[in-house]
């Protein structure tokens, strides 16, 4: 029916001075939105079906195409805002629900922007990083409490597990399945490269990755894809998924069309089958249930892993975060509203959770009041996107951060938001061979390293100016920290002062 | 010897490398174009590279002169148009009568008639245009499957 016409979205402008018909475009678009016309001899182009994800015009050689937003519009509302129309259609036409994919979008307040930092003059002298040694190393896991010695005097060292990390920033947890094989080889050498992790995610981990387990994080989610024994000893730590930031409280489904091959193989399912993974873990109704969970996977793997809790951060994420710190865990990833997915049901991504930011701070203060912070590393991912914000979630009380979105964006992710259709042309969040091809690791990995030293540059640059020489002396230092813009209860939640107090 | 050496497993099968190889053989680049200049020198012709692609349902990869150590191409020449520069096989048009027998004999069809049809060319390494930089085809690759290197 004619109401379900929609005006495309975005438009493709081709510089007709420009363009040599050379068909780049039409080939790279597993879209089908460049056709060549015979009789013309010119390239023309379907904007219904474009995504946007700037394939074309990245290897366009002649700089002949731009994407623009397109102006058409229905009659501006504030209230009914093209957005909630369009979908009002397509839900009318379908009786589905609205799917999406990537982090929330949509206009909420980011805090890292209204968070400034401090740097230091005359009195406490900066740190040139080039001169003077700067620690970037972090541990991750439960920290002793006290001193204790045996009945010789001798101080005991034997410590519980700990990751070490070269620089804090870790790889945050993507499936085989969701996203590619190459996507996930690129990630596996970039963190063993860079000394740092990377998470299987709940799809399980591919034969040819378990060389890569010294830096791997391997997760037991809901579905219990592909775990077993050797599986969990694979990896360096294991991850209970109790949630994610992009869908707090849903669960996942991979359809069976995507189940094939290596990754039925992975999964442990048969091919075709559809990979649903239940809301909740079955088995996990309570805290003591965690506990059962968290010391079934030690004792699984001889007390010798630490197991970190991956939570979504919701609203009384502070008092869950303080049950999962007794509930033995090692570390708790706290995963912000803004997070990532290959898909998830629109309306929730956009509208349940909150700001990693605030749920960090208020966890962070939760546990240094009940004294248990040193129980428990803390980990916060959901939007975290270049080296200022990974100096603020420290600065906030986090150990360190998962990067998921940056490191597929590193890896050639444009942001279409279009993973849940499986066509990405940049060959990340596909299974077709052909696509998947696209991505070569050998220069995806390179990437991925060259964003984690550059960061690494800066954050060693940034303590330097805040006359800090260490992870560790950063970490909570909430006083390196200014609100701008802040009302008194989000500066109170953040536990930062305003900027010129 | 660098040579021009291609990984058939991440050929997209783009077609970007003929272009580029058209291009950087036009004589018509000039730096600061911004890719305009690629506009004029392509626009509205068929192109005729020296690397081609060959490429077959999800199959592609691309083929160019190996320079070969014992070129039959040169053995074949009748007007001994064509040399082995420093490892390099050079076709020297002044020379080249246009027989065609180097185009019948090249194994791996990589030497083919230039636009005049009246002399042979194939890829020389982008040699005259960048004094031993990386070739075109090399440059514009977007994802690493023709390398140049040492082997």
């Amino acid at each position: 029916m004619s109401v379900d016409f929609f005006y495309p979205e975005y438009e493709i402008v081709r510089d007709q001075n420009r363009c040599i018909s050379c068909r780049v475009c039409e080939r790279q678009c597993a879209n089908c939105v460049h056709a060549f016309d015979e009789a013309s001899g010119k390239m023309y182009a379907d904007d219904s079906k474009c995504v946007n994800c700037h394939r074309c015009v990245s290897l366009c050689p002649t700089r002949a195409l731009k994407i623009v937003k397109s102006g058409n519009t229905f009659k501006t509302n504030s209230n009914w805002t093209n957005d909630y129309m369009k979908e009002i259609y397509r839900q009318a036409n379908s009786g589905g629900v609205l799917l999406s994919s990537m982090g929330n979008p949509a206009d909420f307040p980011v805090y890292w922007d209204k968070i400034l930092i401090n740097a230091s003059q005359v009195t406490n002298p900066s740190i040139d990083p080039l001169r003077e040694p700067m620690e970037t190393r972090t541990f991750l896991g439960k920290k002793p409490a006290k001193i204790e010695r045996d009945c010789d005097g001798n101080i005991i060292t034997k410590m519980e597990p700990n990751l070490e990390l070269a620089l804090p920033v870790l790889f945050g947890g993507m499936s085989y399945g969701a996203i590619s094989y190459n996507a996930h080889a690129s990630l596996a050498q970039a963190a063993k490269s860079c000394g740092t992790f990377y998470n299987t995610g709940e799809g399980g981990l591919h034969k040819d990755f378990y060389q890569y387990g010294t830096n791997t994080i391997v997760q037991v989610a809901s579905g219990r894809f592909g775990v077993y024994k050797d599986y969990l000893n694979a990896g360096a730590a294991i991850e209970i998924k109790i949630g994610q930031g992009a869908k707090p409280g849903i669960g996942g489904h991979l359809p069976g069309l995507k189940i094939v091959g290596d990754i039925s193989q992975t999964r442990m399912i048969p091919q075709g089958t559809d990979a649903i993974s239940p809301a909740p873990h079955h088995d996990i109704y309570s805290i003591e249930d965690l506990h059962q969970l968290v010391y079934s996977l030690k004792e699984a793997t001889d007390y010798q892993k630490p197991i970190i809790v991956k939570i979504a951060a919701v609203h009384n994420v502070a008092a869950i975060a303080s049950g999962v710190a007794r509930s033995g865990a090692d570390i708790i990833a706290i995963d912000g509203f803004r997070g990532g997915t290959g898909a998830a049901p629109t309306r929730i991504r956009d509208n349940v959770g909150i700001p990693i930011e605030l749920a960090l701070a208020s966890v962070d203060q939760r546990l240094r009041d009940e004294g248990i912070r040193g129980n428990i590393s803390v980990i916060c991912g959901g939007s975290i996107r270049n080296s200022t914000d990974v100096v603020k979630a420290i600065a906030l009380g986090a150990d360190a951060v998962y990067i998921a979105t940056a490191a597929l964006l590193a890896m050639g992710c444009h942001l279409c938001r279009s993973c849940h259709t499986g066509n990405c042309n940049w060959g990340i969040a596909t299974q077709k061979p052909e696509l998947v091809k696209r991505l070569n690791p050998e220069i995806a990995t390179q990437r991925l390293i060259n964003l984690l030293n550059a960061w690494e540059h800066e954050i060693t640059e940034i303590m330097g100016g805040m006359g800090i020489n260490s992870i560790e002396a950063l970490r909570g230092n909430r006083l390196m920290l200014r609100g701008i813009g802040l009302t008194e209860k989000e500066l109170e939640i953040l536990g930062i002062k305003h900027a010129g107090e | 010897m660098k040579r021009v050496y291609v990984q058939e497993q991440w050929c997209l099968g783009c077609h970007l490398c003929e272009y580029a190889c058209a291009f950087a053989n036009s004589g018509q680049e000039q730096p600061g174009a911004g890719g305009l200049d690629m506009s004029r020198a392509l626009q509205g012709r068929a192109i005729n590279p020296r690397i081609k692609i060959e490429e077959k349902d999800n199959i592609s990869f691309a083929v160019s002169c190996r320079h070969c150590e014992d070129p039959v191409c040169q053995k074949s020449c009748i007007a001994g148009a064509i040399s082995v520069k420093d490892g390099m096989v050079h076709i020297d048009q002044n020379k080249c009568v246009g027989c065609y027998t180097c185009v019948l004999v090249c194994p791996y069809g990589a030497v083919m008639p230039a636009e005049s049809g009246q002399v042979m060319q194939k890829c020389e390494l982008c040699t005259e245009r960048l004094n031993g930089g990386t070739p075109a085809c090399v440059a514009a690759c977007p994802n690493r499957a023709i390398v140049f290197e040492e082997r």
